[in-house]
């Protein structure tokens, strides 16, 4: 009875404890251990110390998609950040069809990718799509979007005589296509967490304030954006991890082999899913797990340590 | 000051509508596109063109039997972690909390041998048992069992209510909303769910709806019709499900950002 009784708590915790050890610890262990091997569709041939990181430091197909998604992060983020904080001070308090609003925002989120992929294959078809028609009402040349590998720098300044060089020429069309899809389905889920934190945010506060005769724009330098940093260093975080794992989007939207035009849309867990699975390449698709977990790492914690001294809790 | 305020009321519900024109148009477009030289044959078409009816029930299947598994093992685990006292439960709760940090994509190479070593390749097995457990359903249903009263519990053990018991009758009854929560979370995560079951599986049989819908666009590259068609039906159950529970869902995604 007594031994029953200390046993007990262990118990409950088994069943969520195999599976747990099984499909997430011991995984994510040999993703770190099969990094410093190699190991591919002929089986385990030994350990090969940093070889793979070497070589991920000469493969210009890796570097390519550490940069396409470094691209996509840095146009996506900004975006998800800054319009639903807009929408969530339009929809604050008290508004007539604030439940529409809020639901017509939120549809995309609980949309599965993969359909909402198809959907805006069809949107951006270059042929027949709806946007390329909208765009010829105002008398805008068809663009080629999914299929487009010039960067959208140089499709701006090229007509212009200004060719710029490499990165420079920025995001291919294609990626831009990409980000505003992405952009479009996180929109609702950060509004309702912006909102959630606006409405903690006591209406004393802002009472105070238009007492003391502060503006719009006074009132949210001064009260909505310290108070509501929390949140705002929540959701720039989390954008900026979701984001780094793109993957549906790419592999419906401009499918494989090839990761859009020109290798434009290959973005990093792209790229790992290829060499992973296509190829069966699991030590070296296990040394880019590894590089895209610690830059996750990374970010967390020097976002943590920038922004940490300027969130108010 | 009031005609001023009519006008903000205003030029806010313009700004908001037009927001809200842009987020539908995908969707009625969507279903527009669907309609198109055809109508609703277009659906009776795409539905027979490949075994959608087969990708239906393995979602649908999938989805039950993560969802109910994973609500077992996450009463079970909570209700430890979040209520009971014993030598190492924190540091188990953390090994558990440690998986969370770690994405998904990071993990999937080596998964993928650990399920062949298993012989779950391109089984149901592999598309549903890794997934019985959620952590994060885990952390939830713990945070809530912890403001249970301790004196509660423990009057109940020393009136000779066993353990289980008061799992049964009283820590669950008193966790309804966050159960209905994680239930939520879970359904719409499963039925959406598109790399793990892409990669663990390879047979037409063994598709699931995502993975299905997929492999139609790959076939039906430029067939817009038969696609919208399809997109609408795989979207709709959940979207359906969404308004039906709109309060809930969203309150629910709301409450998950707040730690």
């Amino acid at each position: 009875m007594r031994l029953r009784d200390r046993l007990g708590p262990y118990l409950y915790i088994v069943p969520a404890l195999i599976i747990v050890l099984s499909f997430r610890t011991i995984p994510i262990i040999s993703s770190f251990l099969a990094s410093f091997t190699e190991y591919d569709i002929g089986g385990f041939h030994g350990f090969v110390g940093f070889g793979n990181y070497a070589r991920m430091l000469s493969d210009g197909r890796f570097w390519q998609s550490v940069l396409n998604t470094v691209f996509f992060v840095l146009g996506v983020v900004p975006a998800s950040i800054i319009l639903p904080l807009l929408l969530a001070i339009l929809l604050r308090g008290r508004l007539a069809g604030k439940t529409v609003y809020r639901t017509i925002y939120f549809l995309p989120v609980v949309t599965s990718a993969v359909a909402i992929s198809v959907v805006w294959s069809w949107l951006f078809n270059p042929e027949a799509g709806p946007i390329n028609r909208m765009l010829g009402l105002f008398g805008i040349e068809p663009l080629l979007w999914l299929r487009e590998p010039t960067g959208v720098v140089e499709m701006l300044l090229g007509p212009l005589g200004v060719h710029p060089p490499g990165i420079l020429a920025g995001p291919s069309l294609a990626l831009v296509a990409l980000m505003i899809v992405s952009i479009w389905k996180s929109i609702g889920y950060n509004t309702v967490l912006f909102l959630a934190g606006l409405e903690n945010i006591p209406n004393t506060y802002y009472e105070a304030s238009r007492l003391d005769g502060a503006g719009w724009w006074g009132t949210f330098r001064h009260i909505t954006w310290p108070l509501l940093s929390p949140t705002t260093y929540y959701v720039l975080i989390m954008s900026t991890i979701v984001s780094f794992q793109t993957f549906a989007l790419v592999y419906v939207m401009t499918p494989p082999p090839g990761g859009g035009p020109l290798g434009t849309t290959n973005v990093i867990v792209f790229y790992l899913f290829r060499k992973a699975f296509d190829r069966f390449d699991i030590g070296y698709a296990s040394a880019i797990s590894v590089f895209l977990f610690a830059v996750l790492l990374s970010l967390t914690l020097l976002q943590r340590r920038l922004a940490g001294r300027r969130v108010h809790y | 000051m009031s005609a001023r305020t009519a006008t903000l009321k205003a030029g806010t519900h313009v700004l908001l509508a037009m927001g809200g024109v842009i987020m539908l148009l995908p969707f009625l477009w969507m279903v527009g596109t669907s309609l198109e030289q055809g109508g609703f044959a277009n659906y009776a078409e795409a539905w027979s063109k490949v075994p959608f009816g087969r990708y239906f029930l393995n979602t649908l299947l999938v989805t039950v039997l993560t969802v109910g598994g994973s609500l077992v093992t996450t009463a079970l685990a909570a209700y430890s972690f979040g209520t009971m006292r014993y030598p190492g439960r924190d540091t188990l709760f953390l090994l558990f909390l440690s998986t969370m940090m770690v994405p998904q994509p990071v993990y999937l190479a080596p998964s993928y041998v650990i399920l062949s070593k298993l012989g779950w390749i391109d089984t149901y097995m592999a598309l549903i048992v890794p997934w019985t457990a959620n952590v994060f359903s885990i952390f939830l249903l713990r945070q809530h069992f912890r403001t249970i009263p301790r004196s509660l519990y423990e009057a109940a053990i020393l009136d000779g209510c066993s353990r289980f018991k008061f799992l049964w009758k009283v820590a669950l009854p008193l966790s309804k909303s966050v159960i209905v929560t994680i239930i939520l979370f879970n359904v719409i995560g499963s039925w959406n769910s598109f790399m793990w079951p892409l990669v663990v599986t390879h047979s037409e049989e063994l598709r699931v709806l995502q993975v299905g819908l997929s492999y139609f666009n790959q076939e039906q590259t430029t067939n817009y019709q038969l696609l919208m068609a399809a997109s609408t039906f795989c979207t709709m159950p959940l979207l359906l499900l969404f308004v039906a529970a709109q309060k809930r869902i969203v309150s629910s995604y709301a409450r998950s950002g707040i730690k």
